[in-house]
């Protein structure tokens, strides 16, 4: 398929930008390999789950736990003892920056996605597409990897796919992101009740750049239009 | 066809200008600003902050939780200044302090005050108290729930005499540690130089007797162990943190 001169600019930019966030992600999440769920989470709370990434994986290295009240089930201290890997220094400033160049190209793309027709030509699926059973036929297709001939129009799976991508994808990326930002959920602390605290908020961020990493490898070959 | 493209030029031309203007926020920002030693990472960190400064207000108070909610809560860093095996951290004076209980802890207020003084504890508690339960947000990726007690800091720079021409606040740790802040987070109404934690004494890992609380930045601002405050018009970087590579404002 014919993309604009835009759209394939705002593409580059995107796509760049996404693996330098990536890899940088990947850095900063080496750092503390652990995701929780909640309000906070930390190495004397439990983990929702723990990601064999980095010496700091399990690491043992505190100082034995002192209960800050006398009562029972008192919540506890430690201190660290263990010189963890931590590059966050570079990490975090190159994630910032790349961050910028993804939210500044996404704003524009949506603009220009809005008022030249782009979205509504080449993305919303036609309402006569809009049934099941071309949704099963296109999945079974997609997984019978009979597609992959670059037709004049997106298919089905793909309208969907790219609809979500950027209209929720992307921008619940950003969101969970600022909701890590202390200074972003003091002046908007309705972001913490939408993901469920900051941690919950860090647990949806990995696991939405994931998810655009899966996706991105699956979806552009996908078939062309159905013949209706 | 031909008029459509037209239109859709001209709208391109109209969000790159949108683009490049806010690229350039930082050339029309008044304030003094860090240096960036002309690299790239500084430069970004630059276009955070100035946004940061530009797009969110200021100062309104980061969420409360309640007591049930405080969880444990780790002990990174220094984490006791007081022992002379670990050299980097190791302060004589500390662990003279320490040793009598710290009664005889001061802090120092100078630079850009008109009023420059050393605080008591009991100086200090005069000014008010105010506690807090909030969240601290460590740049490594985890995050704890406590509650504070202490003095805010606009209520000490106030009582110094802040001068008109202050812009950033250097607070210094015994453990060699020390970061500079800009007003705006000076100011905020829940900074605070915090001398107990879940109710009980600041414990020594945690930055006895006074650390900061800044609970608009990540925690790596938050200095432990305090001994002084310097107000000064121009930017300083007292821990060396943009040469080291690491970004002097964490609001983000």
């Amino acid at each position: 398929m014919r993309h604009r001169r835009w759209v394939k600019g705002a593409h580059f930019i995107v796509t760049l930008s996404f693996m330098v966030l990536l890899f940088s992600g990947y850095i900063i999440l080496m750092s503390h390999p652990r995701l929780y769920w909640g309000q906070a989470g930390n190495d004397l709370t439990p983990a929702l789950f723990e990601l064999p990434v980095s010496r700091n994986f399990h690491h043992n290295g505190w100082t034995r736990p002192t209960p800050f009240l006398h009562t029972a089930g008192s919540q506890v201290t430690a201190g660290r003892t263990y010189d963890i890997f931590n590059q966050n220094g570079w990490g975090r400033s190159t994630h910032f920056l790349a961050a910028w160049f993804l939210v500044l190209t996404g704003i524009i793309y949506l603009l220009m996605g809005i008022f030249s027709g782009h979205f509504l030509r080449d993305l919303l699926p036609l309402k006569k597409e809009l049934n099941f059973k071309l949704y099963w036929r296109d999945m079974t297709a997609h997984l019978k990897k009979m597609s992959g001939v670059l037709p004049e129009k997106y298919g089905l799976l793909q309208k969907t796919t790219y609809l979500v991508v950027i209209f929720f994808v992307l921008p619940v990326i950003v969101l969970t992101g600022f909701t890590m930002s202390p200074a972003i959920t003091a002046a908007h602390p309705v972001l913490l009740d939408i993901f469920f605290g900051e941690a919950s908020a860090r647990t949806i961020h990995f696991f939405c750049f994931g998810d655009l990493a899966a996706v991105c490898y699956h979806t552009h070959r996908d078939g062309g239009p159905h013949r209706l | 066809m031909q008029k459509k493209k037209l239109i859709s030029r001209r709208k391109a031309i109209g969000a790159g200008l949108t683009a490049v203007g806010g690229l350039m926020l930082g050339g029309c920002y008044k304030k003094p600003l860090p240096p960036t030693y002309g690299n790239l990472l500084r430069m970004g960190d630059l276009l955070t902050y100035v946004s940061e400064r530009t797009l969110l207000p200021g100062q309104k108070p980061v969420r409360q939780f309640s007591k049930t909610e405080i969880t444990s809560f780790p002990a990174v860093g220094c984490i006791n200044p007081a022992d002379p095996a670990i050299r980097e951290t190791y302060s004589k004076d500390y662990e003279a302090l320490k040793n009598s209980n710290f009664n005889d802890w001061q802090l120092s207020v100078e630079g850009l005050v008109s009023r420059p003084a050393k605080y008591t504890m009991a100086d200090l508690k005069k000014l008010g108290e105010q506690t807090q339960i909030t969240r601290h947000q460590c740049e490594e990726g985890w995050s704890a729930i406590a509650e504070w007690t202490g003095v805010t800091l606009s209520a000490i720079l106030q009582h110094a005499g802040i001068m008109p021409n202050a812009r950033f606040v250097s607070i210094y740790g015994y453990d060699n540690y020390a970061e500079s802040i800009d007003m705006v987070d000076a100011l905020h109404p829940q900074t605070l130089l915090a001398y107990t934690m879940n109710g009980a004494d600041l414990p020594l890992q945690h930055g006895a007797p006074v650390r900061l609380r800044i609970e608009t930045q990540i925690g790596y601002k938050s200095v432990k162990y305090v001994h002084t405050l310097k107000v000064t018009d121009t930017f300083i970087d007292p821990n060396h943190d943009q040469e080291a590579g690491w970004s002097w404002s964490t609001g983000i």
